[in-house]
């Protein structure tokens, strides 16, 4: 009982902990100094430096959807609004989840890694020392590049998922790459292209505070930094996942 | 080196008050006090060697100085101004005047030499040649000239530890804190940075705070002074010692002693003998 009651307390702590942390990244941006070439330095490195993996990751989705979706409709005589299936698929969630996921991997595990070096080794103790706000210096330029480069990787993702489907359908399911196209564009809605674009900006979020939190918070030398990226990989990839439900049982309703 | 890698016009010393001053400190971290109930000054062109076995709290108290850690109890003016309980942002001028050597010398990795060196006056937006100008006399005052676009990663410790005192150097600081800078390091590096230290505190009066468990250095800091004109260290005078240099000794989080070398190695005290022994 004393432990549940500990692990409860601990729970709550670190809740609290990582909102303060994301609420005072976030004020940052109201207040100079801003770094903007921080700010476009990480923009490269998490934006630029994804691209390959969110081309790969969405055009084989697509193609996978585009595969499962054409036995299952073939029973009911509709292949033909595969390209509808596949195309509301990716925007709506795969792109924005995949995506997610992809540079949660990429990118929290080493925002974590990199920022827990720094720990560990001073550099963080060492900044402040020099008169740097490490919080304004690596954290928040970090949340906004992460934030500002996930919204368009998820768009990249989006294109090449509808394009993995198209190549599927047109040259293993033989059928009419017109009317893929036709029917992709014809039922995706302003509601759905709404939904598809506002996830990623909430994941990014999610992204970089989960990396950058578990990263400053790390304590134990080198031991404490692999433990502190599988925590940010971990509760980064689940939060896409459970904010991802949340966000999808809202934009329904609505 | 030239005159401006020098200390400022201390504005404490103008004012005759310690440039650091520990009031009662207790520092914990949810656990038992890391340092309990201390008390001590450093006054201008003071050099306070702390000394102290691993893992007593030296660094925290270190740390506790220039508000890096925040102490549970008692309260630490810098400069005359209280720091226990300004909020970060109000601590960041105040840190700046202050210039600290890390135990592994705590370099930017990503970042060249010239970079790590020139780290605040980057922030500063100081015009790039002026930078380059101040960071070769840094470097040029630690002997490393030639590692101006290095990384770190590709030094020796000896030569970290040396880039980081060019580092906390080139701001001119008002005060000079050292975390073990002779750590882990073999006996002749270990007196070339003692040498720099002595450099800084002879040459240009810097009040410094340095921590240490290696009692040859503290006793090379005491005996010794640098000579400008043969630009080395030399020995004083037999039974002379520097009357500026004085000790502080920590043992489990407490404050055992506070004095000059003379009453350190004639004290009583049980585990200030054992030390030395």
């Amino acid at each position: 009982m004393e432990a549940i009651d500990r692990a409860a307390k601990q729970f709550v702590l670190t809740v609290q902990e990582y909102s303060l942390f994301a609420l005072r990244a976030v004020l940052n941006l109201f207040s100079p100094p801003i770094y903007w070439s921080d700010i476009v330095l990480q923009s490269d490195i998490i934006g630029v430096g994804s691209v390959v993996i969110v081309i790969f990751a969405g055009f084989f989705t697509g193609g996978v959807l585009a595969v499962q979706s054409a036995a299952t409709l073939a029973a009911f005589g509709a292949t033909a609004v595969t390209g509808q299936f596949v195309a509301k698929s990716m925007v709506c969630e795969l792109g924005a989840v995949l995506t997610g996921i992809m540079v949660s991997g990429r990118n929290a595990s080493s925002m974590a890694s990199e920022l827990g070096s720094m720990v560990v080794t001073e550099q963080i103790d060492a900044m402040r020392a020099l008169g740097v706000d490490p919080m304004r210096k690596l954290v928040t330029p970090r949340i906004t590049a992460t934030v500002a480069m996930l919204f368009f990787l998820t768009i990249v993702a989006d294109f090449f998922g509808i394009l993995g489907g198209a190549v599927v359908t047109v040259f293993m399911n033989g059928q009419n790459g017109t009317q893929y196209f036709s029917m992709a564009y014809q039922h995706l809605n302003f509601h759905d292209i709404l939904q598809g674009l506002v996830k990623p900006l909430i994941f990014g979020f999610i992204i970089a505070t989960t990396g950058c939190f578990y990263g400053m918070r790390t304590t134990g030398g080198t031991q404490g930094v692999g433990r502190s990226t599988i925590q940010a990989v971990v509760f980064s990839s689940v939060l896409i996942i459970f904010v991802d439900l949340l966000i999808s049982v809202l934009m329904v309703s609505l | 080196m030239n005159e401006t890698l020098a200390s400022p016009v201390h504005s404490a010393a103008l004012a005759g008050e310690p440039v650091v001053e520990f009031r009662g400190v207790t520092v914990s971290f949810g656990g038992p006090p890391v340092l309990e109930e201390i008390s001590f000054t450093v006054a201008p062109d003071e050099t306070r060697i702390l000394l102290g076995p691993a893992g007593v709290g030296k660094s925290v108290l270190l740390k506790t100085a220039n508000g890096l850690v925040q102490p549970d109890t008692g309260s630490v003016a810098l400069f005359g101004q209280t720091i226990t309980g300004l909020p970060e942002r109000q601590l960041f001028p105040v840190r700046a005047r202050t210039g600290m050597v890390f135990q592994e010398g705590a370099l930017f990795d990503s970042l060249t030499v010239r970079d790590n060196v020139a780290y605040q006056l980057i922030q500063e937006k100081v015009d790039d040649e002026e930078i380059d100008a101040r960071v070769l006399e840094a470097l040029r005052f630690v002997g490393l000239e030639q590692t101006f676009s290095l990384f770190p990663g590709s030094l020796s410790g000896g030569m970290r530890r040396r880039v980081a005192i060019a580092r906390a150097l080139i701001n001119r600081p008002e005060l000079l804190l050292y975390d073990s800078p002779t750590g882990g390091l073999d006996p002749v590096t270990s007196t070339t940075i003692i040498e720099l230290v002595l450099k800084q505190r002879d040459v240009y009066k810097t009040p410094s705070l340095l921590v240490t468990h290696r009692l040859q250095d503290a006793f090379t800091m005491c005996t010794h002074r640098f000579d400008a004109d043969k630009g080395a260290m030399t020995p004083l005078p037999e039974g002379e010692t520097d009357h500026n240099t004085t000790f502080l000794m920590l043992n489990e989080g407490r404050m055992i002693f506070d004095g000059s070398l003379h009453e350190l190695v004639n004290s009583k005290d049980k585990f200030v003998r054992e030390f030395l022994e």
